[in-house]
């Protein structure tokens, strides 16, 4: 450790001094102090005396930092945000869970991403498998295969998952999806149960597999060398094209879709004598069909015609469904079914997506969706779909609700 | 803007298949000659007796659409969304070394959050003397320091450990980004906290943690932490953008982008790494012998060549030459780049548009005469502890081909005689 370690300059003498110790050993860029807090600071202040040297200040009261910013952290706070687990078990709360339930867990929030049995689907991934491929191309790397800790799993699984339905498992739940987790990777049987009691006693494979950055002493003696600059080589040949394996994102559409805008825009200019009745027209409509029409009637004339401003809204509500589901031209199942034309078609009904059991047989029992059980199944999907594959915690908000309506009504037309 | 305009621009195409087909027969360094006079010239141009927008027309000014190819872009089959994901930035088409936040390039572990300043909390906790609480008010009131750094992802250039594969500067060396941050020292605000609970800080570290979904976290050597690491609230002057953590980040000069947390907010003092998803499962470099090297943090030294390159090829032909590029090295300034124009064969130092600036980005210019015969581009980048840039036979030779991150190898661009540049590896 180097004298960067200094955070102290001087035996405490007030804030004044620390300030300016502090800022005697910032290196560079520093902004001027203010001219009192220098003078106050600079009698006191030694850069001979190290950073062993401790400052008296915990014997001040806690309200009395060297600067006295920010308040003292509760401890009901500190206990909610502070939530990191080591792998000797610090920070574990207390709890059990077992194969069997980490099983049920891990089928509702983590298989649609994850897999029944924790192999990955698509580009997610992989929790299971991969053991013994470190050393060979294309590792594999999974919790059995490449993890050193069950205590990264249990963390993790903690504080991120369900992919955004983050922090809502409890820590039995934890505790049951990691243990089904380890089940996947042979390293428990089905009857194991972890706890906090014997969480450090299940090492994982390759506990042992990592060592610390060793660039200095392996690398930085052979970067280290002064290079050739003439004559360096005889011959130089092309080992290997990106070209060949064409795997580059096409930029062209854009730059095409781009230059077409600009054509449609000069088209516009070149024609406003068209243009303005045209779009003037529809607003025209709007404007009048809800005085024109009794109550009744408004229905069937509303589902034909779309609150453009609600979809816009919507568009940029579905960006929190994006992740799973694809809507518009060229939309395809992923992770979840594809949306297109999804209103007034029944529960489970795109085909070759594989829905749970509730939402399959809810399709086939004859409901189909509507604006209403759309609005309660975005609401609380897990209430209105029991076993629901979809890992999501729902929409909180009923305006959110309503413009992704209209805008999936959109792409139901 | 109607008729006359499309006669125009025709009449300008025409008079640019002109020079070009003029530049073509014109040697060496004598200038082109015009088929004719220049409409552009001698035509009194819309722009030149209209009016242009007036001002608020803009309140918060974009790039010209001219300019709207300049983008960040992803690569879709890196990722299985884009919540998870990571983009590029345009390095291809900027100049100078200060990256516009605006394509600046984006990693988020569980998507942008929108946090405002109001809703932001930092805490610091863990062996300290008096667990703290600060928000966003609070650290505009600390000291403030000011300092250009580069951020640049552990997996920059990370696609190409096996072999050439993406045709772009932009994909294969944007995952960096070089941004002036104004903040507090990390070192300022862990004494506000006192560190004296901690006892012999050698061996303590902080453990950082963002506030969205992923609460991505980081343990860092408490070295570093009272070294240079910033709390950080603005970039090139203005606020963060929400995709690059606002209203707080962490700034980690030199070490790799994962650490420096984005909505951070969380600071705790420890006296182990938590090991967390990040530093073990993630960001572990795995040798050619199955073992794995972890805590690398540092960025090597590193340049690439911006221009020509594959989204930047050469329009006019033969002559003059601007051939520039970027380099950096998280262990201290840039001292010297060399280009080569041959494939390595031969090596010439290339100028430093300014001093390198410690673990930030410095600009390189290589002026060169092309004789319109194909090229293999490279630069090589020097740092200041004397770290000459490998190349990835050197860094395979050692590491082997399983790693993902941390790729600091010369890069090759082949400028073919029609001035069109392509990303090969050669021998």
């Amino acid at each position: 450790m180097s004298k960067s370690l200094n955070l102290y300059g001087g035996l405490a003498v007030g804030s004044v001094a620390m300030l300016t110790a502090a800022y005697n050993f910032a290196d560079r860029n520093v902004t001027p102090m203010p001219e009192a807090a220098r003078v106050l600071g600079e009698a006191p202040a030694n850069p001979d005396i190290g950073f062993m040297v401790k400052p008296a200040i915990a014997s001040t009261s806690p309200s009395d930092g060297p600067l006295g910013i920010g308040r003292v952290a509760l401890p009901e706070e500190v206990a909610a945000w502070n939530v990191d687990v080591r792998p000797d078990g610090q920070g574990l709360p207390e709890g059990s869970g077992n194969v069997s339930d980490g099983d049920d867990l891990f089928q509702d929030y983590c298989a649609v991403c994850h897999g029944v049995f924790a192999e990955g689907v698509d580009n997610w991934p992989k929790l299971a498998g991969g053991s013994g491929t470190l050393d060979r191309e294309d590792p594999l790397k999974t919790v059995g295969s490449y993890w050193p800790y069950v205590s990264t799993v249990w963390d993790y699984v903690h504080r991120s998952m369900p992919f955004g339905n983050a922090q809502s498992l409890s820590p039995d739940e934890v505790y049951a999806i990691t243990a089904y987790i380890l089940y996947s990777n042979d390293l428990v049987d089905d009857d194991f149960v972890l706890s906090n009691e014997n969480f450090t006693e299940v090492t994982l494979p390759n506990a042992d597999g990592f060592l610390v950055d060793d660039r200095e002493t392996t690398e930085l003696p052979v970067f280290s060398q002064e290079p050739c600059m003439e004559n360096c080589k005889d011959t130089v040949e092309i080992t290997m094209r990106a070209t060949v394996l064409d795997v580059t994102p096409d930029q062209t559409a854009a730059r095409e879709a781009f230059e077409a805008e600009q054509a449609a825009a000069q088209a516009t200019e070149a024609t406003p004598a068209v243009a303005e009745p045209a779009a003037a027209a529809p607003e025209t409509a709007v404007a009048e069909a809800p005085a024109e029409e009794a109550p009744a009637a408004e229905a069937p004339a509303a589902a034909g015609r779309l609150d453009m401003e609600l979809v816009a809204a919507g568009e940029k509500v579905f960006k929190k469904c994006a992740a799973c589901h694809q809507v518009g031209e060229g939309a395809e199942n992923k992770t979840g079914p594809h949306l297109n034309g999804v209103m007034g078609r029944p529960l489970g009904g795109m085909e070759g997506f594989n829905y749970s059991k509730t939402m399959a047989e809810m399709g086939a029992s004859g409901t189909v969706w509507s604006e209403e059980n759309m609005a309660e199944f975005l609401a609380k999907p897990r209430d209105y779909v029991k076993g629901t594959k979809m890992s999501f915690a729902g929409l909180r908000k009923d305006d959110e609700i309503a413009a992704i309506n209209e805008y999936l009504k959109s792409f139901s037309q | 803007m109607t008729a006359s305009s499309n006669d125009m621009k025709s009449s300008r195409r025409a008079f640019l298949r002109g020079a070009l087909a003029a530049g073509g027969t014109v040697a060496g360094a004598s200038m082109a000659k015009a088929a004719g006079p220049d409409p552009l010239i001698t035509e009194v141009q819309p722009w030149a007796s209209g009016l242009g927008e007036g001002v608020d027309a803009t309140p918060y000014g974009l790039p010209i659409k001219f300019e709207s190819d300049v983008v960040r872009r992803n690569v879709e089959w890196l990722t299985a969304d884009v919540i998870s994901s990571i983009n590029f930035t345009p390095i291809h088409a900027l100049d100078g070394t200060i990256t516009p936040q605006g394509c600046a390039f984006e990693r988020h572990h569980s998507g942008a959050i929108e946090l405002s300043k109001q809703d932001y909390r930092l805490m610091i906790n863990g062996l300290v003397d008096r667990p703290l609480v600060f928000t966003y008010a609070d650290l505009e009131r600390f000291p403030r320091e000011q300092h250009v750094y580069f951020c640049e992802c552990a997996a920059n250039t990370g696609m190409e450990w096996a072999g050439a594969q993406l045709n772009g500067a932009q994909f294969t060396h944007g995952m960096i980004h070089n941004m002036e941050y104004t903040g507090v020292s990390l070192r300022t605000l862990l004494a506000e906290a006192g560190l004296d609970a901690a006892g012999d800080l050698s061996d303590k570290w902080v453990y950082v943690e963002g506030a969205d979904a992923s609460s991505n976290g980081r343990s860092i050597p408490m070295e570093k932490a009272l070294d240079d690491v910033l709390v950080a609230f603005k970039a090139n002057g203005e606020a963060l953008r929400m995709e690059h953590g606002y209203p707080a980040r962490l700034v980690v000069p030199g070490w790799e982008g994962n650490m420096w947390v984005k909505w951070l907010r969380r600071i705790e003092v420890t006296d182990a790494p938590v090991e967390s998803r990040e530093e073990t499962s993630k960001y572990t470099d795995t040798l050619a012998d199955g073992t794995s090297r972890k805590w690398t943090w540092v960025m090597d030294a590193k340049s690439v060549i911006t221009s020509p390159s594959p989204q930047a090829p050469i329009h006019h032909g033969k002559g003059p030459l601007v051939i520039t590029g970027l380099a950096w090295s998280g262990r201290g300034a840039i001292t010297r780049v060399d280009v080569t124009t041959d494939g390595g064969k031969t090596w010439q130092q290339a100028r430093l548009a300014a001093p390198g600036q410690k673990m930030a980005l410095t600009r390189f210019y290589f002026d060169h005469n092309w004789d319109g015969e194909e090229m293999f581009l490279q630069a090589r980048a020097h740092d200041e502890t004397g770290y000459v840039q490998p190349t990835k036979t050197q860094l395979r030779d050692i590491r082997g081909l399983n790693s993902v991150y941390h790729n600091n190898c010369i890069q090759t661009w082949w400028v073919k005689p029609n001035g069109e540049a392509e990303n090969v590896e050669i021998s």
